[in-house]
């Protein structure tokens, strides 16, 4: 790099400007204290921490996206967070050890090694909210409702909401005795809806012909709720671990459409985001004109077994840069006065008097400087002794 | 762009060529011939379906990060690019044919580290190590046959219809890597945010694709 680009950031890295800056800012409060409002607690996890509680249990699929340094003080490896959420289990699991439900939110900056996404970032900053020891509808649906009024309280105008539910998929492959390698490469059929070579591999496998053709059947269920209906008819429901995620997904379904019917609803049966830790319900936000899920969560009971206590877990999680460069307006800047050059302690204490109202005061440093050049729409004026405030 | 508007990308040449009698099946015609208009954003009979003719191996990338809600792209292309984010639900059966290796008669025998002169990289890559073996790659955008003639590459991956360029320049297909033919590509968002009209698109290509025999 020559000197004359050192001003050049890495790629996927960037920074927030004053407008902007500002917005995301107004949004983190805003956000943060409607989570506190719910009953969610704040909790800062590290940025860094040793690579094996990072990358624990269910998170493998995170080792890819983070970046890795070595502990110079005892050589083992440590990682920079690329995902905070399993740092939130490690904190209800092993710090906490509440027996109650408890409610956790966060907030902070993650590094990835690969962008995200178009022109993708590489420093997401993550928001999110986690509830254990729950397990069930109404833990789902609250989490459910937290994402979307994060979404709304982002002003994001039209929400559209993909449900799935893993254990339809885990239940089928268990049935149909894929083994580890056969069920991973499925799976990975399964995320690209790839028909043909899903009709290629569950020709070529030789379980019982109804779960090859249920196997089948998943890539093309999805859609609006009659969706439930043809997996009904496709699926072997009298499978326990099958009819009751299609109950709970038709609960799921019929709760939000009750109390938020603005939402468009979605259903996926092979939407498996996160399969390798999720266990129950998944599911993602969408809005139109972004090729991408702008927010996602589910449910994952085991997650805290590494740490020395499983509870059940359900929770979601977005990109705050995201919600705010969808939110199509800018909180407005706060007006800012003008105080002259002056060492007047009248107009000193008057300074200090306003900033303790929480008004903006920029203070001149020279007498050279004016109201326009440093941005400020009024002023500070003497007038009868007296400081006050008047237009330019 | 409006949001309810959906885009199909394809790209110029034989997929757009084949792509079309599949389109015409679903309602769909082209107003404007890409070959003739300078416009990059062609308009068909139906106000809400637009089309971008752009090069093969963009198809993914726009489909992708839903600059275009569906696409035509070659399995080749595909491999290449990785699919990720995409649903390829639909295998079209056009422009069809064979991903190979081809070289010199034998070109492959050596046990030595051969050097493998392609467009395909990470195709040949993975291909390579799943037989256990490492390859030196020569990456190239065009006329691979070229690069054996010229001692810059022991042998080759690339496409094969016919095999005429190959005979000609004293080549001979060696190994069969895949069968390539066009799929059908969807963004992930666009078949959730408009479901009923993608679901109703695939359908009607995958009719005209039946109809049209294997």
């Amino acid at each position: 790099m020559t000197d004359s680009n050192c001003w050049l950031l890495p790629e996927g890295i960037d920074e927030a400007l004053p407008p902007l800056a500002r917005k995301l800012e107004h949004y983190r409060r805003h956000l943060l204290d409607i989570y506190t409002a719910w009953g969610y607690e704040l909790v800062m996890p590290p940025l860094i921490e040793y690579l094996e509680s990072l990358l624990t249990g269910a998170a493998h699929d995170l080792s890819l996206h983070t970046f890795k340094l070595t502990d110079q003080l005892n050589g083992r490896l440590m990682g920079v967070r690329a995902d905070m959420t399993p740092q939130v289990a490690r904190i209800d699991a092993h710090r906490l050890k509440h027996s109650a439900p408890t409610r956790l939110c966060y907030m902070g900056s993650v590094l990835r090694t690969r962008p995200d996404g178009l022109a993708g970032s590489r420093a997401p900053l993550q928001i999110g909210a986690e509830l254990y020891g729950h397990a069930g509808l109404a833990s789902d649906l609250e989490i459910l409702k937290l994402m979307l009024a994060t979404l709304q309280a982002c002003e994001i105008p039209s929400i559209h909401l993909d449900l799935g539910h893993v254990g339809i998929f885990r239940t089928l492959s268990t049935l149909a005795r894929l083994d580890q390698p056969q069920e991973a490469l499925l799976f990975e059929l399964l995320q690209r809806k790839a028909l043909p070579e899903i009709e290629e591999f569950l020709n070529a496998h030789d379980a019982a012909p109804q779960y090859r053709q249920a196997l089948a059947a998943l890539a093309q269920l999805n859609g609006d709720l009659d969706v439930l209906g043809e997996a009904r008819a496709a699926l072997p429901t009298e499978q326990p671990g099958i009819e009751a995620a299609l109950r709970h997904l038709e609960a799921t379904a019929s709760a939000l459409q009750t109390q938020h019917p603005d939402i468009g609803l979605h259903l996926d049966l092979a939407e498996l985001r996160g399969y390798h830790y999720h266990t129950g319900l998944v599911f993602a936000a969408y809005t139109p004109g972004m090729g991408q899920e702008i927010a996602r969560g589910g449910r994952y009971d085991a997650i805290g077994e590494v740490f020395g206590r499983a509870r059940p877990a359900v929770g979601f999680s977005a990109d705050l840069k995201t919600l705010a460069g969808l939110s199509p307006s800018t909180p407005p800047a706060p007006e800012r006065i003008f105080a002259p050059c002056s060492d007047d302690p009248a107009l000193t204490q008057t300074i200090a008097t306003l900033r303790a109202q929480g008004m903006c005061i920029v203070h001149a440093l020279a007498p050279g400087d004016t109201a326009d050049a440093l941005g400020c729409q009024r002023r500070l004026h003497q007038h009868n002794q007296q400081w006050i405030i008047a237009d330019i | 762009m409006s949001t309810s508007t959906l885009v199909i990308a394809l790209s110029k040449g034989r997929i757009y060529q084949d792509t079309l009698p599949l389109l015409a099946h679903a309602g769909i015609v082209p107003q404007d011939d890409p070959e003739k208009s300078r416009k990059l954003i062609l308009d068909t009979n139906q106000p809400e379906v637009k089309l971008v003719v752009i090069r093969a191996t963009d198809v993914p990338t726009y489909v992708q990060y839903g600059g275009a809600d569906v696409g035509v792209a070659g399995k080749d292309v595909l491999m290449e690019h990785g699919g990720e984010g995409l649903y390829e639900p639909l295998d079209l059966r056009i422009a069809r044919c064979r991903l190979m290796v081809a070289g010199r008669p034998g070109a492959n025998d050596s046990n030595t580290r051969l050097r493998i002169a392609t467009k395909f990289v990470n195709i040949t890559r993975r291909y390579y190590a799943a037989q256990g073996k490492q390859v030196e790659l020569i990456k190239l955008y065009g006329s691979m046959e070229l690069a054996p003639l010229v001692g810059m590459a022991d042998a080759i991956v690339d496409l094969v219809d016919t095999g005429n360029t190959l005979k000609a320049n004293g080549l001979v297909p060696l190994e069969h890597i895949a069968d390539i033919s066009s799929r059908l590509i969807v963004n992930k968002a666009s078949l959730k945010l408009h479901s009923q009209q993608i679901k109703t698109l695939i359908e009607q290509l995958r009719q005209a694709v039946a109809q049209q025999g294997p």
